[in-house]
């Protein structure tokens, strides 16, 4: 599973990042997380509002820091 | 009914009950007159910051959750249905309710774009986003009352419509950023929020933009106490006041470069109207202070050409001295 963090650097992204990996970590799934900064990037993903999280190249949350609860069910869920 | 209405507003949105009770402290406790300067100076920065905390924290919370229904992302989605001078009056709409901060401009700018929205419905919505905002509405209802922030949210709406319809009539496409165009964006499929994810939503949102915005609230509020009791009234009306022509001119002047939001503003405004600046003139510092400033005319020079920024920067500047203009001309019909 690959985890996309959209976001330009800002502290609701770093919170966003943080939460992610408690999550993960908690759930004890492989899955590798990445920080993507591209403003073009996040376009083509159709994110305007940050943080926004991809999971397997689909879009699954913007605009809000997701709690650590929020990304477990996203990931269980899938 | 109307002394229940009045009631409440005088109460709830210009708190006068936070009014007498700062006065009483100033009196009974520091013992000092309100209406001396220290006094005065004092009253206006206590009961002042008090106010505007008490109502930033009130009224994110409650309009961060409208605005959780209307994330960018969906009002993309919306206005791709409308065309031509609809499209701008529902972009303008939209401005109102669409999470915003100066510094989400550009990624709105090139989704909205890059969908292949008209240039002419995303500027009415990137015009009437920082300039007409809920939270401001009611704000300007508990410092100016209800007639003035109505007049001002119509004349913020048509200032957008019209821009937009501008820029859209001028045919401007090709002043974009060529990059733009070539971005192919996605449309999110997001399922919708549960009530305890928008409660959440607003909650961040109102420590978010508390500790963004506190430092020039209690700056705003501290030029206002200085304005309201140490510069005298003849300066103030020297430079801008009713008898100036140029007053409304050299307000927007002055307003335009500075990054501040509404709540700074607004006690700088309070005062500045209380020495008997005329309306307009101190609308038209709050426009310019929130339609436009140096960071977003930065980020927005990264997107678009020259000759498009000239042109946005120009509209909005006319338009907010022509409100100017026409709120001073018309004051007797406000106050």
């Amino acid at each position: 599973m690959i985890i996309k963090i959209l976001g330009a650097g800002c502290d609701k992204c770093h919170k966003a990042v943080e939460n992610t990996k408690k999550a993960i970590e908690e759930l004890g799934i492989d899955a590798t997380i990445e920080e993507v900064e591209d403003l073009i990037t996040m376009m083509k993903y159709g994110v305007m509002s940050t943080p926004g999280i991809v999971i397997d190249e689909k879009v699954v949350l913007v605009g809000r820091i997701p709690e650590v609860e929020d990304i477990k069910k996203i990931v269980e869920g899938k | 009914m109307t002394n229940i209405f009045s009631w409440l507003n005088a109460q709830l949105l210009k708190m006068e009950w936070l009014f007498n009770l700062i006065k009483l402290l100033v009196e009974k406790i520091f013992g000092m007159s309100i209406e001396s300067r220290i006094g005065g100076s004092i009253h206006f920065f206590i009961y002042d910051t008090i106010k505007i905390f008490i109502l930033l924290t009130v009224l994110i919370y409650g309009i961060s959750y409208i605005q959780s229904y209307f994330p960018p992302e969906k009002t993309k989605k919306i206005l791709g249905k409308f065309k031509g001078l609809k499209g701008n009056i529902i972009g303008a709409l939209l401005g109102t309710v669409t999470p915003f901060c100066s510094c989400s401009s550009i990624p709105i700018f090139i989704g909205f774009t890059s969908a292949g929205l008209p240039l002419g419905i995303t500027f009415s919505f990137l015009i009437s986003s920082p300039l007409v905002d809920l939270a401001s509405i009611v704000m300007l209802i508990s410092f100016f009352g209800a007639k003035i922030a109505i007049a001002y949210v119509i004349v913020g709406l048509i200032l957008a419509v019209v821009g937009g319809t501008i820029i859209d009539k001028l045919h401007m496409e090709e002043y974009v950023e060529s990059y733009v165009f070539g971005i192919q964006s996605a449309d999110v499929e997001l399922g919708e929020m549960t009530k305890e994810e928008r409660h959440k939503f607003a909650k961040a949102q109102v420590k978010d933009i508390i500790g963004r915005v506190w430092i020039y609230v209690l700056a705003g509020v501290g030029i206002g106490a200085a304005i309201h009791n140490w510069i005298p009234q003849s300066v103030i009306e020297r430079i801008i006041g009713k008898d100036n022509p140029f007053a409304v001119i050299l307000a927007t002047a002055v307003g335009i470069p500075m990054y501040a939001d509404i709540f700074g503003t607004l006690p700088i405004a309070e005062a500045l109207f209380g020495k008997g600046v005329g309306i307009g003139t101190v609308l038209s510092f709050m426009m310019g202070v929130t339609a436009l400033s140096l960071p977003s005319i930065i980020m927005l020079s990264k997107v678009v050409k020259k000759k498009l920024l000239i042109l946005f920067i120009s509209l909005v500047s006319i338009g907010i001295i022509i409100i100017g203009y026409f709120f001073n001309i018309f004051q007797y019909i406000f106050i």
